[in-house]
């Protein structure tokens, strides 16, 4: 096969069509980690504190108008035990060996609550092609519209911590995932599921004030008596006196994925409460950072068309003049 | 352009009865999953998401589309006149496989009324992959007729409108080119805001470059595929002395892929892993192996005219593209203990009856229509053009 000086210099054009193309694209800005709206709002679970009465469970459902499961003989025990269409919010349990003691990790046992961790830099927003996933400007919270969806599922493919779920069931599907009962702040409400918890485990408000209780648990020793704040995070109600459990050196939210709105205290790793280990660096922004470097403003595309046009342009007309012959 | 001619010969067979049939148990199925919902008929969960339909229909279904993709390449851009008779039979089969890979998608959206949102600018997150996945898809769909629609102005007689539409198909053949570029790459990144429910001997930053060389060797291995198929099925005279020349692009093609995927995992430090004791690391060798058989196959040039080889290497090549985009969309893919995932009969009927929907159109065109390389005249001439001249 001998390479005429003609086909060489197409071969040419082509091959610095791409590395043109390629260049432009390292030139692009990386994205980082997207930034926690100020106004962010949000949830602190505490497994230590939660007894797994599961009120939470049946409050959310009410909330969100969602029917309850609860069998007869025991009408306030709901049994849901995994997400659904019908339940935003459940708590779990992690058992090990002879389960004799709470919040640890050997033969003991925990309640580990799964609802959506209100990313800070949320991989469900990111894939979202119709906007139907936002991330609300003030508050963060992480909001569906089922108006704009088209019901393409990759919200629920690319969410790492197995979030929404979809109406499999129905000729007019859904996405369902716990939005922070935002539908209730308009009357002074707020997340259910916090609002109803007795014991502080599920306390609701600005992530600054969570993030600062946070941080007043940690300076405690373990067995140090303390009360902790119940529903709402600036709200006046408290726990009685009592002793602190023993945490774990890893607040969850705090920085897995760039951190989330739900922050998570424990006695127990979170890999066994089924929590996922996940980088800092979000997935969001590696691949809005791969997908900008290729399509910022199509100047990549634009410039690979060119490329590519002028290089057909001269084949075709070759082979018109071929065909005269 | 008097190389391409219709076929002929009759249009109903059993063959075709049988692929209409099949079609038409499709078609119940779908009536039952718009009425009643995708789980009436499949069992993708929330888990599995995507499941076939996805996976097969519009992943790998447009991966063995591709055929318009790579023999463009090859000839409009790497100016090899002589593969010229491969383009139209490649360009219908692509037209085919792209629009049934468009139907799917209608098929597993969830709200499929709104599905112009993704097109709309009052609705568009360009910030997602997804969109430009499906701007890509909808464009190319439109391009493909477009570059085919010579083969049906000839039929109809339209000359004048063939020459002005020749004028400018050097553009579309150049879109022809780009858009698949775009969204073959970008069904690879597709997968990377997943994260680490990809296992790592999978997950890369790499994904949009692997899933282009696999696109290109589906392309290239479904055109050998496809002539020695046609050779055989519409008993024509084979084209081997054309394909095998095609082997040399397609060595090119998978060694770049496995350099590609070695040193990436090297870079990653993840070499060692492909190593473990566990069943992804078999489904890791037997994509590679299947891989690597076509190099060892068609490294001795004697054995490119042999049209048994090309068509074993065709065969082990689209296999290996196919079982990588599988295995990265659905095996490697790890939504947590809970979940798991086989298609039902229903959501395989689907696509099964999607599948003889496209073989069937494929068949009833190229026997009406100037698709393939006419056998009368002097085919031997017109099969190996001359290169254009200096």
């Amino acid at each position: 096969m001998t390479v005429s000086r003609r086909q060489f210099l197409k071969s040419a054009v082509a091959g610095s069509t791409v590395v043109a193309t390629a260049c432009i694209a390292t030139d692009a800005d990386a994205r980082g980690n997207m930034e926690m709206p100020e106004g962010a709002l949000g949830l602190l679970f505490d497994s230590t504190l939660c007894v797994g009465c599961k009120a939470c469970v049946t409050a959310c459902k009410t909330a969100n108008g969602k029917p309850l499961a609860t069998p007869p003989e025991l009408p306030y025990l709901d049994k849901t035990r995994t997400l659904s269409p019908d339940a935003l919010n459940v708590i779990k349990i992690f058992k090990d060996g002879k389960a004799t003691a709470k919040d640890r990790a050997e033969d003991g046992f925990a309640f580990m609550k799964h609802s959506c961790m209100h990313c800070v830099d949320p991989a469900c927003v990111s894939a979202c092609p119709v906007n139907a996933m936002k991330k609300q400007p003030d508050t963060g919270v992480v909001t569906y519209d089922k108006d704009a969806c088209i019901g393409c599922r990759y919200c629920v493919f690319a969410c790492p911590y197995d979030i929404p779920r979809f109406d499999y069931g129905s000729a007019a599907p859904e996405i369902h995932k716990c939005q922070l009962c935002d539908h209730l702040w308009k009357d002074g409400g707020f997340s259910a599921c916090a609002d109803v918890c007795p014991t502080g485990a599920t306390l609701f408000g600005p992530v600054i004030k969570l993030k600062a209780e946070v941080a007043r648990r940690k300076a405690l020793k373990a067995g140090e008596a303390t009360k902790f704040p119940r529903r709402h995070v600036e709200g006046q109600e408290f726990t009685k006196e009592q002793p602190m459990g023993e945490y774990i050196d890893h607040v969850y939210g705090e920085k897995e994925q760039g951190g989330a709105q739900m922050l998570m205290m424990s006695g127990v790793p979170f890999d066994k409460l089924g929590m996922p280990d996940l980088p800092e660096q979000s997935y969001a922004s590696v691949s809005e950072t791969i997908q900008h470097s290729l399509y910022q403003w199509l100047l990549g595309p634009a410039v690979a068309l060119g490329g590519l046009m002028a290089v057909t342009y001269r084949t075709v007309r070759s082979e018109d003049e071929n065909d005269e012959d | 352009m008097s190389e391409h001619a219709p076929l002929g010969g009759k249009l109903v067979t059993p063959v075709t009865i049988f692929l209409a049939a099949l079609a038409a148990i499709a078609g119940v199925f779908l009536l039952i999953r718009f009425v009643f919902g995708i789980g009436a008929v499949a069992n993708i969960n929330d888990g599995y998401t995507w499941g076939i339909w996805v996976v097969y229909d519009v992943v790998i279904g447009t991966g063995l589309a591709c055929g318009g993709y790579a023999m463009a390449i090859l000839v409009y851009i790497l100016n090899k006149g002589q593969y010229h008779p491969l383009v139209r039979p490649a360009l219908l089969a692509s037209v085919f496989g792209y629009s049934l890979g468009g139907f799917a998608v209608i098929v597993d959206l969830g709200r499929w009324w709104n599905f112009w949102h993704i097109l709309s600018p009052g609705y568009s997150h360009l910030d997602s992959v997804m969109v430009e996945v499906a701007i890509c898809i909808a464009l190319y769909i439109a391009v493909l007729w477009i570059e085919l629609s010579p083969a049906f102005l000839e039929r109809l007689g339209l000359k004048d409108a063939k020459r002005k539409l020749g004028r400018v198909l050097f553009v579309f053949i150049a879109l022809g080119i780009l858009l698949p570029s775009m969204h073959q790459s970008s069904l690879g990144s597709l997968l990377i805001i997943i994260g680490n429910q990809l296992d790592a001997r999978w997950q890369t930053v790499l994904l949009p470059l692997l899933f282009l060389l696999s696109a290109i060797s589906l392309g290239f291995s479904v055109v050998i595929f496809e002539a020695t198929a046609a050779s055989e099925g519409f008993r024509r005279p084979r084209e081997t002395h054309i394909l095998s020349g095609l082997s040399v692009a397609l060595i090119a093609v998978l060694g770049l892929y496995l350099g590609i995927r070695f040193v990436d995992l090297a870079m990653r430090g993840e070499l060692g892993s492909v190593f473990a004791a566990d069943f992804l690391s078999v489904m890791f060798w037997i994509e590679i192996s299947l891989f690597v058989l076509p190099i060892v196959l068609l490294l001795p040039s004697a054995r490119r005219v042999n049209p048994r080889m090309l068509f074993i290497s065709a065969v082990s090549m689209m296999l290996a593209s196919a079982l990588y985009r599988v295995d990265a969309f659905l095996v490697a893919y790890n939504p947590g203990d809970e979940f798991s995932y086989f298609p039902a009969i229903p959501e395989m009927f689907i696509t099964v009856g999607m599948i003889a929907f496209e073989v069937l159109a494929y068949i009833l065109l190229v026997r009406r229509f100037p698709i393939l390389q006419g056998t009368h005249g002097q085919p031997r001439a017109a099969m190996s053009r001359p290169l254009p001249a200096e």
